[in-house]
């Protein structure tokens, strides 16, 4: 096991590395003037752009270019953020939160119905159960997650209107959570709520989330019901299956016990695959319901062309899937020793 | 485009490509070729021989499957609006059909009438007219993208898994930078590099997706290297590209296939989406996500009548949902059908 975890480790470097490769690539694009905003922390060394495109070099050549904004980088320093005033190692910190809470409730409920869902629908293979299953998988695979968004915006704010508002907070919550009498221990709405003791606050935050969570979800569970169902009918062809069912066990035990538990494993490699997506979806559910999280604030960013802001982004949605990949393979090989030896 | 402009001449010629195609057919299925082409033909039928009995073995195999036959229904629809756009929605300057007729600059979204078959929305752009030649720039970028994104992969894929070794190394890390984010994000970050625009978002969509093909297809083409009919072909003498193009990729093709097909629908989600947060084609452009985005003040009617503006959202909607799901039917029964591991007979 240790030896496979160095190996997977040593491979992560090239990866970062070409990640970081690739952000400068795009960086490029850009002219020195543009760029500029990506090597201040604070927006009053703007009035000298001049001074910053001497100091970082912005009209050498590439690899000088690239051994100054390296360096910046690596200094933690990804640059200054006009649309929020902030800067963008700062922003990334201030946002992620809200987009974790929304991936806290989304992500149990896309892997639980899912699977649900993929197990019915391969022990019912070709019956109408099974159509009808995959059929709602597809259905829910081709929906524009901006436009489920708008519909249940429609529906909800239209007949029920003021039960699930947009944004994270109601203004009072809002004005109480920023007071001193709140602590912001993680800046998790719902978390910091329980931890403060104030029910109101968490009933508050957990109506805001109502909706995102149910858009992104939707979205998502087409992925892991596709992947549960073929791994399910893989499971059930396999001889243990076959000889717990000869030896007269019944059906549900068989499902349950033989095929279900081993059917699981695959699913694991999944895990990377549906936090890309579950980012892909964030970036627009927050934008369609104004839930200020990473993925309002890149829209946001790219639109007032707030170039540190989507560069910083996308470095760190990038560095974070290569790392779920990483943890998801060390979890897969803890569990299936076939992957670490083979 | 400017030629034929009225709907009797299109109409007319439709007929005249499909009576065209039948007698083609009719051409085929008789044994008049073998008089025309002797031997040869004789040759290229007895070769043909079992790929037809696969063929028909195929289509039975979507006649048995519901949800394909609902597919195939769906995109014939939309190939169908895609090609009489032209007379489903007369465009007011012919050469720039595109640009969606506007009636006045009022804000408030019209419902639908007799002038406006779908209504208005926001700025009175006509909805009937967007969403009909929405469907061309949808089948246009999905193409496009698609057949892009296809080409360069195959080219790499087939490169790194036939030389394999150093060269196989390097382009699979670089397809593992790029498959590290996820599409909308990464062509996000390049369409704000381009500039907002249908083309900058083309581009960017071709630069996110090559490498999935890239890797699909160097999978594909390391699983038929070995077999003996490509190591026979290297041994009568074929040279690396005959052995590629006419051994290696006609063997690997079909689960490439699959992909582009569910990918027709997920370029239109991706490139949908990025229109509606304001990074695609320009306002009054006739594409669908654009006028979803038209509609994102008016989601809720005034008090009492809550849903007074539904036709702004649901129609558009309507149609990039049925195109999308058009393409993920086929695509999934194609994989059902051509998966030889579940392909029962």
């Amino acid at each position: 096991m240790r030896s496979y975890i160095i190996r997977r480790l040593l491979l992560l470097i090239p990866v970062l590395l070409g990640i970081i490769l690739l952000i400068f690539a795009l960086l490029q694009l850009f002219d020195p003037y543009q760029r500029a905003a990506l090597y201040v922390r604070d927006p009053k060394q703007m009035r000298d752009v001049e001074g910053i495109i001497e100091k970082y070099h912005l009209n050498d050549p590439v690899y000088v270019q690239f051994y100054y904004w390296i360096s910046e980088v690596l200094h933690g320093n990804l640059g200054w953020s006009k649309s929020i005033n902030m800067r963008v190692s700062d922003a990334l910190f201030y946002f992620l939160p809200a987009t974790l809470e929304l991936f806290i409730f989304a992500v149990p409920l896309t892997i639980l119905i899912g699977m649900r869902l993929g197990r019915i629908s391969a022990v019912h293979r070709d019956k109408p159960v099974d159509h009808v299953t995959r059929g709602l998988a597809i259905a829910g695979y081709s929906l524009p997650t901006f436009w489920l968004g708008l519909m249940l915006l429609m529906v909800f704010y239209g007949f029920f209107s003021g039960l699930f508002p947009p944004e994270r907070l109601g203004v009072a919550a809002d004005a109480y959570v920023n007071s001193a009498a709140f602590t912001r221990y993680t800046r998790i709405n719902t978390l910091d709520a329980i931890l403060n003791g104030e029910l109101w606050i968490l009933i508050d935050a957990l109506r805001h989330l109502v909706l995102p969570v149910i858009t992104l979800t939707v979205v998502n569970i087409a992925f892991v019901m596709r992947i549960m169902r073929s791994s399910m009918l893989e499971a059930l062809g396999k001889g243990y299956v076959v000889t717990a069912k000869a030896k007269g066990l019944d059906e549900k035990t068989v499902i349950n016990k033989h095929a279900g538990r081993n059917a699981l494993i695959p699913v694991i490699t999944v895990a990377g695959y549906l936090v890309a997506g579950l980012m892909a979806g964030a970036v627009i559910t927050e934008t369609v319901f104004n839930y200020k999280g990473l993925g309002w604030w890149s829209v946001n960013a790219a639109i007032q062309l707030d170039i540190p802001a989507v560069l910083g982004f996308v470095l760190f949605i990038g560095t974070v899937v290569v790392i779920t990949n990483l943890v998801v393979d060390l979890l897969y090989a803890y569990v299936d020793p076939r992957i670490r030896l083979g | 485009m400017s030629l034929m402009t009225d709907p009797i001449s299109q109409i007319a010629f439709a007929l005249a490509l499909f009576a065209l195609g039948l007698s083609i057919l009719k051409l085929l299925s008789t044994s008049r070729l073998t008089v025309l082409f002797g031997a040869r033909w004789t040759k290229f039928k007895a070769s043909m021989k079992p790929r037809m009995r696969e063929l028909k073995f195929s289509l039975r195999r979507v006649k048995d499957s519901p949800l394909s036959i609902v597919g195939i229904c769906i995109i014939a629809f939309f190939v169908a609006i895609a090609l009489l756009a032209p007379v489903l929605a007369r465009p007011e300057d012919p050469d720039d059909p595109y640009r969606i007729p506007r009636d006045g600059f009022s804000p408030t979204p019209r419902p639908p009438n007799e002038n406006h078959r779908f209504g208005t929305t926001e700025g009175q752009f006509d909805i009937y007219y967007g969403v009909i030649w929405g469907t061309r720039t949808a089948f246009r970028v999905s193409i496009i993208v698609v057949g892009a994104a296809l080409l360069i992969g195959l080219v790499v894929g087939s490169i790194a898994g036939y030389y394999g070794g150093i060269v196989d190394e390097i382009f699979m890390r670089i397809t593992d930078i790029f498959l590290a984010f996820p599409y909308i994000i990464l062509a996000m970050a390049f369409v704000t590099a381009f500039g907002a625009s249908l083309d900058s978002v083309m581009k960017a969509l071709i630069i996110v997706w090559w490498p999935s093909y890239a890797r699909l297809i160097r999978a594909e083409v390391l699983s038929v290297r070995e077999e003996d009919y490509v190591e026979a072909a290297k041994a009568v003498g074929g040279s690396d590209f005959r052995v590629i193009t006419r051994h290696v990729l006609p063997n690997s093709i079909y689960p490439v296939l699959v992909m582009a097909s569910l990918d027709m629908g997920a370029v239109v989600l991706v490139a949908a989406a990025m229109s509606f947060l304001g990074l695609g084609a320009p306002v009054g452009y006739a594409d669908w996500g654009q006028m979803i985005g038209f509609s994102r003040n008016w989601i809720v009617g005034p008090p009492g009548n809550p849903l007074a503006y539904w036709y702004t959202v649901v129609i558009p909607g309507l149609f990039i949902f049925f195109f999308v799901l058009g393409w993920n039917l086929l695509g999934d029964a194609f994989r059902d059908i051509l998966d030889p591991k579940l392909r029962r007979r």
